[in-house]
């Protein structure tokens, strides 16, 4: 493997892949109050996300979906960000970030709306946090960032009170450093020190281009020209994201700035279902990264520590399939929006033009023959 | 926050008319709004400590502090996507774009972003921001400083588009601009900035204002005289505005009536003004700045068309710029449209 894509056991880990624990007394103490009741609780999260990607795929294989991005192999990256951050914090995600939608509270049926093709997506973001996908690569980044510079506004950072200070997290992918509005986005934020926390998941690929093809340096490296802090961790072990996620975020709530967090992960399924990754992906990165799974190193962990037994993983696999029932029966349920709808929200505030192509298609739905409708 | 958050100054209130120059009226609009409105900021490359490069924002950041009159990092894209966080926290940022030829790394911000944010929210928030152009050319500038790209943003559903063409229009529009949900545009004619009139400022004087996206007759033909032939419709907007005015001076001197409308709103548009007059006139020429190909015009074209064809006596028939670059200052004055070039086309609507 290219310089640019270093081993994940060489960044800040916690668990390793075969769920033993490293002694780290920096980072470690970020996650002291990770017990075996709340690591329970992230392996709960991570594998109720997998199972409903895996519904998802199975949806959109059906023709259900019009097309899913799947998240899996970047349950532990996802989970442990979001577990990292407070009631108040905000989220700016790509499209793939399906394991914060689900830390965050945002019905996954709204999720799989937008990939249905039934909304963009559709949430309020005032109840979650959690902002609406954005499909241009990079777009969310500035916007993350302005968000921050509201937060700062308000007069909510650097309070001391834990319950005010936010932070606000600003997911991109490894393409996505590629594009101008994430290094504007790193370098406006550390010149007005706005309370981001940049977090890539770098999972290998963008489509078909590894990151050999998006950067020379390691990411992590990057930070430093624009005056942050950079962290590489590795991305597929849940407690050192939350670990060094919850740094991040502490330091952007008590006024310290931003911070560029490098998760290091893997992309297991193609891009999209639209996309076939055997035709660049050589096999053995597959089969390498099989072996640091991000679930089975908690597993393996809290079995060997007594945290959690048969009973535990039974129950979490039954909840497992009754989520999957829900998913799937929901959105064979899904009714397709009235079409006058896309009127609503084109704008605010009123528009003649608007008004009256509305009224224009409303009266040619009306007259339609009863069997084109 | 490392500034110092100076008092603003007291609102001022509903003043008897005083003369401004036009960028002087957009000062005290900003000025004003940021006074009633304390989630009005201000973001741009120049704007604090200078004042912007034409003063537009002189003072300002005097009057509110750093944290209100934010000069930015030298970065379009990231003026814009920062001010759509911004919004999403309930601010009500305006963004100064220096000059219409660098709005373009900022346009997949303002297209994809700006203008979509509503539908993808979904009614489950609004984004408010004010994106503030000076545009056009007649100034004798390099490259890049003399452009019209007005018709880019007025295709874009989600976006306002306004270009006010006098002191007083640009004081109401901001204003109002400023008071409505959605994200506005402004066209600002910079060869008119130091344009003066009559500006009734202050919150009073809102209530006279007409409403944000309706057009103006800037000079009316009386119904007997447009009835009696011979009178023409002109319709322009922003920088033109004057073009059109000064071309029908010299066309009454001829016994030739001008209609003048002036749009003011370009999106949307203000249909029912200008297909009235061209009801009563039956004869209509569009002028702008930017090229003829695809321009307003062409939409104004278009829709007096459908709605008034059995009233016309010729075609409809623009001026404008031409399908080049903008070309080098020194042959400008042959490329912008000016008043024997309306009147030109004046005369072939009255087919003299
Ligand atoms: C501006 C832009 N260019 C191209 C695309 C098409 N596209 C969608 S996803 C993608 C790859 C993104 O890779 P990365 O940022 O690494 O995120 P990942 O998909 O791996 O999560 C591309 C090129 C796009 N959505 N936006």
């Amino acid at each position: 493997m290219p310089d640019a894509v270093p081993a994940p056991d060489a960044a800040v880990q916690l668990l390793d892949p075969s769920g033993t624990r490293r002694e780290d007394a920096r980072w470690g103490a970020l996650v002291s109050g990770v017990g075996a009741e709340q690591l329970r609780e992230r392996y709960r999260d991570m594998a109720l996300v997998r199972r409903f990607d895996a519904e998802a795929t199975a949806l959109q294989r059906q023709g259900e979906l019009a097309l899913w991005a799947s998240g899996t192999g970047q349950e532990a990256a996802q989970v442990g960000a979001a577990r990292a951050l407070a009631p108040q914090d905000h989220v700016f995600p790509t499209y793939r970030e399906h394991g914060i939608a689900w830390v965050r509270g945002v019905d996954p049926l709204q999720v799989l709306s937008l990939y249905r093709g039934a909304s963009h997506g559709g949430w309020d973001p005032r109840a979650s946090g959690f902002h609406p996908y954005t499909l241009v690569i990079g777009a969310q980044l500035p916007h993350a960032t302005g968000y921050a510079m509201g937060v700062q506004r308000d007069g909510d950072v650097a309070t001391g009170d834990p319950a005010r200070d936010t932070a606000v997290l600003a997911c991109f992918g490894d393409g996505a450093s590629s594009q101008g509005e994430v290094s504007e986005a790193l370098n406006w934020a550390a010149v007005f020190r706005a309370p981001v926390v940049f977090f890539c998941q770098n999972n290998g690929w963008a489509i078909s281009s590894p990151t050999s093809r998006q950067f020379a340096a390691p990411l992590a490296r990057r930070a430093e020209g624009f005056g942050v802090p950079g962290v590489q961790v590795d991305g597929n072990d849940v407690l050192a994201v939350e670990a060094v996620v919850r740094e991040a975020a502490d330091r952007a709530r008590s006024g310290g700035g931003p911070t560029l967090v490098e998760a290091l992960t893997f992309r297991v399924a193609a891009h999209t279902t639209s996309d076939d990754s055997s035709r660049y992906r050589p096999r053995e990165e597959d089969e390498l990264w099989a072996t640091r799974d991000p679930l089975t190193r908690v597993e393996a962990h809290l079995r060997a520590t007594g945290g959690a037994d048969d009973a535990f993983f039974d129950a979490v696999r039954a909840e497992g399939d009754e989520l999957g029932a829900r998913v799937r029966r929901g959105v064979r349920e899904m009714a397709d929006p009235e079409p006058l709808s896309m009127f609503d929200h084109a704008y605010a505030g009123d528009h003649p033009l608007v008004a009256q192509e509305r009224a224009w298609l409303e009266g040619w739905i009306a007259t339609e023959p009863e069997e084109a409708r | 926050m490392t500034t110092t958050a100076t008092r603003p100054a007291p609102h001022a209130e509903a003043t008897a008319p005083t003369t401004l120059t036009l960028a002087k009226a957009i000062t005290a609009a900003l000025h004003d709004a940021m006074a009633a409105d304390e989630k009005v900021l201000l973001m741009g490359e120049d704007i604090g400590r200078l004042g912007g490069v034409f003063r537009v924002t002189d003072g300002l950041q005097a009057a509110f502090g750093e944290d209100r009159v934010v000069d930015t990092p030298l970065a379009e894209a990231s003026i814009l996507g920062t001010a759509v966080g911004l919004a999403l926290r309930g601010y009500r940022p305006v963004c100064e774009i220096q000059f219409d030829g660098f709005v373009y790394p900022a346009f997949s911000q303002i297209v994809s972003q700006l203008a979509k944010m509503p539908a993808r929210l979904a009614g489950a928030g609004t984004v408010p921001v004010v994106v503030r152009i000076p545009y056009g050319g007649g100034i004798g500038a390099v490259e890049h400083h003399s452009e019209s790209p007005e018709a880019y943003f007025a295709h874009t559903a989600g976006l306002r588009v306004i270009a006010p063409a006098t002191p007083q229009d640009a004081y109401w529009m901001l204003r109002q601009a400023l008071t409505q949900p959605d994200p506005v545009v402004v066209m600002e004619p910079k060869r008119r900035y130091w344009d003066k009139g009559a500006v009734t400022a202050g919150a009073a004087s809102l209530a006279e204002a007409p409403a944000l996206h309706s057009a103006r007759v800037a000079r009316p033909v009386s119904a007997e005289r447009a009835a009696a032939g011979g009178a023409v419709t002109v319709v322009a907007y922003g920088p033109t505005v004057r073009v059109a005015l000064d071309a029908a001076q010299a066309a009454a001197e001829e016994g030739v009536e001008l209609e003048v409308v002036d749009l003011r709103s370009l999106s949307p548009l203000d249909t029912g003004t200008v297909v009235e007059s061209a009801q009563r006139t039956g004869r209509v020429v569009v002028v702008h700045e930017a090229p003829v190909f695809l321009g307003m015009g062409a939409e104004v074209a278009a829709r007096v068309t459908e709605a008034a064809f059995h009233s016309l006596e010729a075609p409809v028939l623009r001026v404008g710029g031409f399908a080049v670059p903008y070309p080098a200052a020194r042959v400008e004055e042959h490329y912008l449209p000016d008043a024997e070039r309306l009147l030109d086309a004046v005369d072939r609507v009255l087919a003299r």
